[in-house]
């Protein structure tokens, strides 16, 4: 199954190569992952997605548990919690009526166009990584170029938190 | 004196590294030196608080270490340079971190401008070791180096224990750049806080599981040793009157002679104590971590048990086999805890269901009980143990190398006491036995230090007989000379069809003369009946190093030992016979 694990982490130098060297050590798989500092300078949060039976997420959340550096964890899969990636896509798009289809469908997605030349267009796509991939799949149609995703970020809902 | 106007000292960096592990109450250190630690050894050289111990390769200095910390129960300390240097620690790191010791070690680098440009012995020892470590930082500013000294020896200590390195860039120990010391009492860490006493609630569970066993076993490892907890487990189960098994790591957590102890289990366990194991219905798991070595396939393991583990390491509870009754917690208090709530229960265990589990495991006990064919011209390696066992009356240190050695050690020398058998369980490293006696001589000049070894394993650190001239460590190491990687010639045997690859040594040292040639004394015992006097003579003085080399059957197997595949309790008993 899926998860979503979110982890607050000490900024420290390596901290990070000792996470990702923990999945590939053990042979967990990283589906996703996305890091960047938080409000508070001294921790960094990541946002990891993994997949694997319920033995196996039991592990991976246990052993992050024992880096040192691991300040918190939360497996946000296991209750409500909003999540988003986002995408952002370059496709081909040269004839008027092409373009225009382009469009439409950035649009059905709530999609932004954030750079045009007279044969591309570049969209942003913010969502859950279903809706990006169903997007992609919308545009199989015109060819894309380029693809680039960030990762999944996410968040509980509600009064649950991962803080200090 | 009062801490408030007294001004804090001013150290080099270098001073600090010495200064701070005299004020942890280091008394040795054990190393090499080498271009980016030779500041460190200047200051190591201008006091005299904390000795250095010259070994003649990495390796050895940090088995001498994590020995030290396997005896003591006390982190050892390893200095050793950049690059090469701290590539040769990097075997010893790895084997204490899988038997879980605690272990200091300090690795030169490289000045911090130079690394990433590819310098002269540079190496990452940051990357190279981050997997075979409990932790591991590097110091970026000086004034740092007391604090991440405290730091190391905490997190090697606490909790589930382990090795740390410390890297040190060469700029940080600069002999003229002083800075304020001051060595913290304490650590906090709030990324970091290992608890200690077990939850209340599931304590309480697993009395009432255990009291209400029919066919109840107690499963110790390491976790007792590390843990001091060998008093606490001896006293619960003569209170209930349980049958104990102990791991390869936890030989000693229970003695060996009482009549309670089934022997070690798993795969060159006894046959009761797997027996014992596989037809158990509650087992107490303490400080163990259910290894393959001990479980075998872990979907045939002991089919009908309540298991109820109690470790420090959350990770190490469900990993391969589930608990039931899980217990997070050091040993020692949770096994203080379980003795008070059994105290205030009225409750007794089922005696008469233990009545009939115990004549079930004499009969189990009765069908191999260790027995071995004695009655040949040869002399057998397991004689040889039983003979050192009695000779230093089950109290000797007894260190050991890996292969078929060890396990003969483990299986017939009669540990009574905890941190007396020292082994390498986890990683399995040739070399450890004799660097791992050193350590332990050194520390304790007036115990019996034995070192178990196999001609094969021996010459995996045979330079360390220099270091023992130097130092004049007695220790006393037995060969078992049997002229083959033995425990490889068996699995050849069992499963190649004596398709001896590489198994056999040809061009062996003459290792009496070898012995000599360092400074020590060599004996050479070929017959059974040589065997007494030498030993004597051996163990006649506790400071002469004694080289015995002993010939012993190079066609004998250890046994019992499991079928690959199956449950704990299918074995083969001999060459000729299997469960
Ligand atoms: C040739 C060879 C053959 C072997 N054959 C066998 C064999 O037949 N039988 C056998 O048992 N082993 C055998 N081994 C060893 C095996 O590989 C493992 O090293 C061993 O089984 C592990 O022992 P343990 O379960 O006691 O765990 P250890 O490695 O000692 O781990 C200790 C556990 O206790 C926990 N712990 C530590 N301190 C505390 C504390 N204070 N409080 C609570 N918990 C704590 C740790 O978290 C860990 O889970 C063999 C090894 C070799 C090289
Ligand atoms: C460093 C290292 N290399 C290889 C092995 C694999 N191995 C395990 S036991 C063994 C044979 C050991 O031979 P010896 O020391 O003579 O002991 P014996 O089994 O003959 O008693 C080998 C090669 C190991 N455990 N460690
Ligand atoms: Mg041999």
């Amino acid at each position: 199954m899926r998860h979503i694990i979110s982890v607050l982490l000490e900024n420290e130098p390596g901290s990070l190569a000792r996470v990702v060297g923990l999945f590939a050590q053990r042979g967990y798989n990283i589906d996703s992952l996305t890091v960047a500092p938080t409000e508070d300078a001294t921790m960094s949060r990541l946002t990891l997605v993994t997949h694997g039976n319920d033995q196996v997420i039991e592990q991976i959340t246990k052993q992050l548990h024992k880096l040192i550096e691991v300040v918190k964890l939360q497996d946000l899969s296991e209750s409500a919690h909003v999540e988003r990636e986002l995408m952002l896509i370059k496709v081909k798009a040269t004839s008027g009526e092409h373009r225009d289809e382009v469009k439409r469908c950035a649009d059905i997605f709530r999609g932004q166009i954030i750079d045009v030349t007279a044969k591309t267009y570049t969209i942003q796509v913010v969502g859950t990584s279903d809706k990006l991939d169903a997007f992609i799949e919308a545009l199989k149609g015109a060819s894309i170029i380029e693809v680039v995703r960030s990762g999944v970020s996410g968040i509980a809902r509600g009064e649950k938190t991962l803080t200090l | 004196m009062t801490s408030q106007n007294t001004k804090p000292e001013m150290l080099s960096g270098a001073a600090m590294v010495i200064r701070a592990l005299a004020d942890e109450g280091v008394e040795y250190l054990y190393g090499y030196p080498g271009g980016a630690v030779l500041h460190i050894y200047d200051a190591l050289f201008q006091q005299s608080k904390v000795k250095h111990v010259l070994v003649r390769h990495e390796q050895a200095a940090t088995h001498m270490a994590d020995a030290y910390a396997r005896a003591s129960g006390k982190a050892g300390v390893v200095l050793v340079t950049s690059g090469p240097g701290a590539t040769n620690a990097v075997t010893g790191i790895a084997t204490a971190y899988m038997d879980s010791i605690p272990m200091v070690v300090l690795t030169g680098q490289v000045m911090s401008h130079l690394i990433g440009e590819d310098a002269f012995q540079e190496t990452d020892m940051l990357g190279i070791s981050r997997p075979i470590v409990k932790h591991n930082m590097s110091v970026r500013r000086p004034e740092d180096i007391p604090y991440l000294i405290k730091k190391a020896f905490y997190i090697a200590q606490s909790g589930r224990p382990g090795p740390v390195v410390l890297d040190i860039p060469k700029d940080m120990t600069m002999p003229n750049e002083r800075y304020p010391y001051q060595y913290p009492e304490s650590i906090k860490l709030r990324s970091y806080n290992p608890t200690a006493a077990g939850h209340p609630g599931q304590i309480k569970k697993a009395v009432t599981a255990l009291l209400k066993a029919k066919r109840p076993v107690i499963y110790a490892g390491g976790g007792v040793i590390m843990g001091q907890a060998a008093e606490e487990l001896t006293e619960l189960a003569r209170k209930l009157n349980y049958p104990v098994t102990n791991t390869l790591m936890g030989l000693g957590a229970y003695p060996a002679a009482d009549r309670q102890f089934v022997g070690m289990l798993g795969m060159h366990g006894s046959y009761e104590a797997n027996m014992t194991m596989h037809h158990a219905d509650v087992i107490l798991a303490v400080g163990a971590r259910f290894d393959d070595r001990v479980t075998n396939n872990t979907k045939k393991f002991c089919p009908d048990a309540t298991i109820i583990h109690i470790d420090i390491d959350p990770a190490s509870i469900s990993k391969t086999i589930n608990a039931h009754i899980p217990i997070v917690g050091l040993v020692k208090p949770v096994l203080a805890a379980m003795l008070a709530q059994l105290e205030q229960k009225k409750a007794q265990p089922d005696a008469p269901a233990l009545a009939t589990w115990w004549q079930q495991i004499d009969e189990w006990r009765a069908v191999h009980g260790g027995r071995y064919d004695n009655d040949t011209p040869v002399l057998k390696p397991q004689a040889v143990i039983e003979a050192v066992s009695r000779i230093t009356k089950g109290e000797a240190y007894v260190t050991s190398d890996v292969g078929q050695h060890q396990m003969f050690a483990a299986q017939y020398y009669q540990f009574n006491k905890p941190n007396r058998w020292i082994n390498s369980g986890g990683l399995g490293t040739m070399g450890f036995g004799l660097p791992a006696a050193m350590g332990v001589k050194l520390n304790y000049p007036d115990a019996d230090v034995v070192c178990v070894t196999g001609e094969g394993s021996i010459q995996m650190n045979i330079q360390e007989l220099s270091t023992c001239k130097q130092y004049g460590l007695g220790v006393k190491i037995i060969n078992l000379n049997n002229g083959y990687l033995g425990m490889v010639k068996q699995w050849q045997d069992m499963n190649y069809e004596s398709r001896y690859a590489s198994s056999y040594m040809d061009s062996l040292p003459d290792f009496v003369k070898l012995a000599e040639a360092y400074g020590h004394v060599g004996i050479r015992v070929t017959k059974p009946e040589e065997l007494q006097p030498a030993l004597e003579r051996a163990f006649a003085s506790k400071d002469q190093l004694v080289f015995l080399d002993i010939h012993v059957d190079p066609k004998e197997h250890v046994y019992p030992m499991q079928v690959p595949g199956g449950a704990i309790n299918e074995m083969f008993l001999s060459k000729t016979k299997r469960t």
